[in-house]
């Protein structure tokens, strides 16, 4: 049993060209941990220490991990998890 | 370069011009592999901002996920820049995330002409492209 997670074609280059890759844990900060081991550097590109980057959107199943409990979000073995860079940008410099 | 109908093409501008002095952004999707923009799809801008815009995140899963049922990709990701030309700044340049998309850029500073403009953006490196418009 595991948790599928999605991975859209930027950060394929992780995952051997695959679109998507099983993992496990409890969370999704652990399940991030779990699949750094078979891909990594993976999970570099999603968390910036404690919290998911910001121009990263992950979902479990159809909603935005943002509005539950980010890292700490509970996953369990039959969740989906989704993968996609936030679309961004506009005139303003940063 | 991009080859876009002139039917895509003025509804890009419509969404802009609608959205001023907001920034206004979507997609156009086409068959995956084919690079031909063929379905129009307006997003929100969340950001609701003359600087800034970014798609909401549920709307941009529920059509990521049309679009690969369907076999499709983002072929353009289109916004307005509302006070400055067309052309990526560095914020546009950092998020960008699809290298294989056009990003076409619209400025509606001027009324009454609209400047659009298409560019690949990949790994932080901008090269303008021309734009065809087919009738």
């Amino acid at each position: 049993m595991a948790i599928e997670v999605r991975i859209p074609t930027i950060l394929r280059s992780y995952t051997g060209g695959a679109k998507a890759v099983q993992g496990s844990g409890g969370t999704l900060g652990e399940l991030l941990i779990n699949l750094d081991a078979a891909h990594g550097g993976l999970r570099e590109r999603l968390v910036d220490g404690e919290n998911l980057r910001r121009f990263v959107n992950v979902y479990l199943n159809d909603e935005d991990v943002r509005f539950l409990g980010g890292l700490e979000t509970p996953v369990s073995d039959g969740d989906t998890v989704t993968v996609l860079p936030a679309v961004a940008g506009g005139s303003a410099s940063t | 370069m991009l080859t876009i109908s002139r039917g895509l093409y003025e509804k890009i501008i419509a969404h802009a011009r609608a959205d001023h002095p907001d920034e206004a952004c979507g997609v156009i999707a086409g068959p995956a592999g084919s690079d031909r923009p063929e379905r129009f799809i307006p997003m929100q801008n969340a950001e609701r901002s003359p600087t800034f815009y970014r798609f909401d995140s549920l709307e941009q899963l529920r059509v990521w996920r049309e679009m690969d049922d369907l076999d499709e990709e983002a072929v353009v990701i289109y916004h307005s820049h509302t006070a400055t030309e067309a052309y990526p700044s560095r914020t546009d340049i950092s998020y960008a995330s699809e290298p294989q998309a056009h990003y076409v850029l619209v400025s509606t500073r001027d009324e009454s002409e609209t400047e659009f403009r298409s560019y690949r953006i990949a790994d932080g490196a901008v090269t303008e492209e021309p734009v065809q418009v087919s009738e």
